[in-house]
């Protein structure tokens, strides 16, 4: 590829390709935003089928314990089940693999890999991102990651079962699937790395004319954020692999206390002296901003199109802006909350405590300003609009039951049980992922030149609704009753067995969820060839993306775009049309 | 390649500094990794640097690192000034100061995972003294018994010597262990203790860092001559990212040697 000529403020000029690029170079590896954008975006979203799947399983070993998993479960291999009928060690490798595959593999990478790239560079009037070829390289990198963790299912022993949290010493002296984990995982954070570098210089460096900081959308503001966390808070796990890496293949001690003692034998292979605590300051120094990272993307996504959808501008937008960048501030220091009952000090838990409540503050702020933006606004229920309203109470939900999560004597009693599982789920399933279908239905238009069908939209967004409160919100109540995490049947223990009706409704509303999300899959894979037709601004929105052509070509803008507003101008008063476009100025 | 009004720099050198930010993470842990070791560490049972590891050969390879930071740097600003011969000159010193480091480094190693403790079951008499551990280099092993030469007792006065060089005297005889009065065997590698665990993961690391930097400098020597024809600014710039990096892992050594060989 030919050098990029000088442009004004750092960016590329026009690209000058010799001939046009081949199959491979255009649809493979190329290095255009867009296309990465829609690589990570569609490999993602097959990562969270995956794992939704192994959940399936899991909730039928909770609903009907020992009993043998319907279609499947003869070809569940030797590690995971016996006759059909899952075992315990392969409930625990399912239930470590949903976790990380859901967030590693498939919400983070479609938030940012697939959102962030393929929007991001649009939003801001840029031909493409900073560094093009670094983009590609992030995407293989999550790859091939992507299928050293699948891999890890075919390992001797079977997948990692040490939970998404791989704790030590249990994780160090597990089967090789979890060496395929921590692999998988260096192989992961290098990607998250690399991409973050990129959106972080092109954010403050390729923006169009015009577009001072703030005058960004919400949702460019929120990557940005975004990717400072990756950028600072995942090193210290890709050390932490690497010492677990070492631990588990070089006998180091960094996690192995002394005296160890493994199922009646002393590991005096070991010579001890490291610390399991260790293990779990460097993951949750990355784990907690990492949950940020969920939520920024769908809280920007929510805000583009609560925007537009209201016809007026988001109400607080400094506020906004101001918290979200406060609140990427706070995550790096909460991180020991998930920690309470390590036999911390109090003096410590006082601390994290106080933080841990400090930061809600800016996530309420958040919220709150997304909630008044709808007062006296004109709104359209468009499929994307129900689900970014959707957003907003289940978001609420999942926030204030981290309360008493975050909060140490109540914490005393819900840690490590459904509670916690009913909070997190909270915010990220019908939190996160329902910005991200948001995200889905909205930019359908700009990345493939039709519309989704808007029944099959709705068709879907109901019983999604319904179904995934059925799944999450009895957790609550069973948590509350004491029922425990990662407990492979229930109904050993007596508050279990009674609780268990809970879990059956969790399990039977898990699977109908499955069946709402086919009207979606279908309405995907056929819209790109039979959805509508549309113009290139089929939402009358006011973002720059929506000016260039859909789909976008190479380069993007015809001509490049110069900025004369904020990114909300919408129902101005005395002008024609109730949206006036970030790239034309207002008429006198 | 225009550098930005607000930050005043061109794109790639933003990108260098924001990395190198990551990677200041990535060393940080490592570092709290050591502090949390150490603190936890059963008292007596953390040795002092310099009495395990040798304090002379890595002074050697500071003043080595530091000056390939300088030629670094003099690289850089002589392709500034246009002048690419002196440059690459300079470039070529910096590779081969980085690669004797990592020749120092070898023998550093080699010498760590030549040499062996034994820990044992029932103490046996060494040098006047019943021991639990024996330190030494092994001889021939099998699976009834292990031999081992050991160590001479360390010095009387406390500036104590690496134990493998023995200075006075051949080496003691060979004492045959059985292995079943052994619970272990290991070299002075990782596995030894958490201190030469984090010793050489964070050596390591700075090491594997050391490679990458190489890797890319020996890139820019080769292609450098025809990049100089048809993009010397560019190419100017990329030399001054290089050094950027290349400051950083230096910077890295800086605090690592202290750290790890004299407190």
């Amino acid at each position: 590829m030919s050098e990029h000529g000088h442009g004004p403020q750092g960016r590329h000029g026009h690209d000058h390709h010799g001939d046009e690029p081949g199959f491979w170079q255009k649809y493979v590896f190329s290095v255009d935003h867009k296309v990465i954008g829609i690589q990570y975006t569609i490999t993602s979203l097959l990562f969270l089928f995956f794992g939704f799947c192994l959940m399936m399983i899991m909730r039928w070993q909770l609903a009907y314990p020992n009993s043998v998993v319907p279609v499947i479960g003869k070809y569940l291999g030797g590690a995971m089940a016996s006759g059909g009928v899952l075992v315990g060690d392969g409930y625990n490798a399912l239930g470590a693999m949903h976790g990380t595959i859901m967030v590693f593999l498939g919400i983070v990478p479609l938030g940012v890999g697939g959102f962030g790239n393929f929007v991001l560079p649009l939003q801001i009037g840029a031909p493409d991102m900073a560094f093009p070829r670094l983009n590609m390289a992030s995407y293989w990198v999550y790859f091939l990651g992507g299928v050293v963790m699948l891999g890890s299912f075919f390992a001797p022993g079977g997948a990692a079962a040490s939970g998404w949290t791989s704790y030590t010493p249990l994780a160090v002296t597990a089967l090789s699937g979890q060496t395929w984990w921590l692999f998988g995982m260096v192989l992961l954070i290098t990607s998250s790395l690399l991409g973050s570098v990129n959106f972080i210089v092109t954010t403050v460096q390729l923006r169009a004319r015009g577009l001072s900081f703030f005058r960004l959308p919400f949702f460019v503001w929120a990557q940005f954020v975004t990717a400072f966390l990756l950028l600072l808070a995942f090193p210290p796990l890709e050390a932490a692999g690497v010492l677990q890496l070492m631990d588990r293949l070089a006998g180091t001690s960094f996690f192995m206390p002394s005296g160890l003692v493994v199922s009646g034998v002393p590991q005096t292979q070991y010579s001890g002296g490291g610390s399991p605590l260790l293990w779990q300051h460097l993951f949750w120094f990355l784990a907690h901003p990492e949950v940020y990272v969920l939520i920024l993307p769908a809280m920007g996504i929510v805000a583009e199109v609560i925007a537009n959808n209201t016809r007026k501008p988001l109400w607080g937008y400094k506020s906004l802006v101001y918290s979200v960048v406060f609140l990427g501030f706070m995550s790096f220091v909460v991180w020991a909350h998930h920690m309470f009952m390590t036999g911390m000090g109090t003096a410590l838990s006082t601390f994290f405590q106080a933080t841990t409540m400090i930061i809600s503050v800016p996530s309420v702020i958040i919220l709150t300003c997304l909630i008044i933006s709808l007062y006296r606004a004109s709104i359209r229920y468009t499929v994307p609009m129900l689900f970014a309203l959707a957003f907003l109470p289940m978001f609420a939900i999942g926030g204030l039951t981290g309360l008493p999560l975050g909060l140490t004597a109540s914490d005393i009693h819900l840690h490590d049980t459904y509670y916690v599982i009913g909070h997190f789920h909270y915010v990220v399933a019908p939190g996160t992922i329902f910005g991200l279908f948001a995200g889905i239905y909205y930019w359908f238009p700009k990345v493939t030149g039709r519309k989704m069908s808007d029944l099959l939209g709705k068709i879907h967004f109901w019983p999604s609704f319904i179904f995934i409160n059925g799944i999450f919100f009895p957790m609550f109540f069973s948590g509350m009753a004491g029922v425990l995490r990662r407990q492979f049947d229930q109904t050993e223990q007596i508050h279990g067995a009674a609780a268990h009706g809970l879990t059956v409704m969790s399990s039977w509303s898990a699977w109908l969820l499955a069946v709402a999300q086919i009207p979606f899959i279908f309405n995907f894979f056929w819209s790109i060839w039979k959805g509508r037709k549309v113009t290139d601004n089929p939402w009358e929105a006011t973002t720059l993306e929506w000016s260039a052509p859909s789909p976008p070509p190479h380069g993007n803008f015809a001509t490049v775009p110069v900025v004369y507003c904020g990114p909300y101008e919408y129902s101005v008063p005395g002008q024609k049309t109730d949206f006036c476009p970030q790239h034309v100025a207002l008429e006198a | 390649m225009e550098p930005h009004p607000i930050t005043g720099m061109y794109n790639g050198k933003f990108g260098i500094w924001l990395f190198l930010a990551s990677e200041v993470m990535l060393f940080g842990a490592l570092f709290s990794t050591y502090v949390l070791l150490r603190v936890g560490a059963e008292p007596g049972t953390w040795p002092r640097g310099d009495s395990i590891l040798n304090v002379p050969l890595a002074t050697f390879n500071t003043i080595v690192l530091i000056t390939s930071s300088v030629t670094m740097v003099m690289s850089w600003a002589s392709v500034k000034m246009h002048d690419f011969a002196k440059g690459r000159l300079y470039l070529t010193l910096t590779f081969l100061l980085a690669a004797t480091f990592l020749v120092v480094k070898y023998f550093e190693y080699k010498a760590k995972l030549t040499h062996h403790q034994v820990e044992l079951v029932q103490p046996v008499t060494l040098h006047g003294h019943d021991v639990l551990k024996i330190t030494g280099h092994l001889g021939e092993q099998t699976d009834e018994f292990v031999m081992i030469a050991p160590d001479p007792p360390p010095e009387p006065d406390e500036h104590s010597s690496e134990p493998t060089r023995s200075s006075h005297g051949g080496h003691p005889e060979e004492m045959r262990i059985e292995r079943s009065n052994i619970t272990r065997v290991t070299d002075f590698g990782p596995r030894h203790s958490t201190f030469l665990a984090i010793y050489f993961t964070l050596t390591g690391l700075h090491g594997l860092h050391i490679v990458g930097g190489m890797v890319v400098i020996l890139y820019f020597m080769i292609t450098g001559a025809s990049a100089w024809q048809t993009m010397p600014e560019k190419y100017t710039n990329r030399i001054e990212c290089t050094g950027l990096y290349w400051h950083f892992v230096d910077l890295v050594w800086i605090f690592l040697f202290p750290v790890l060989y004299l407190l």
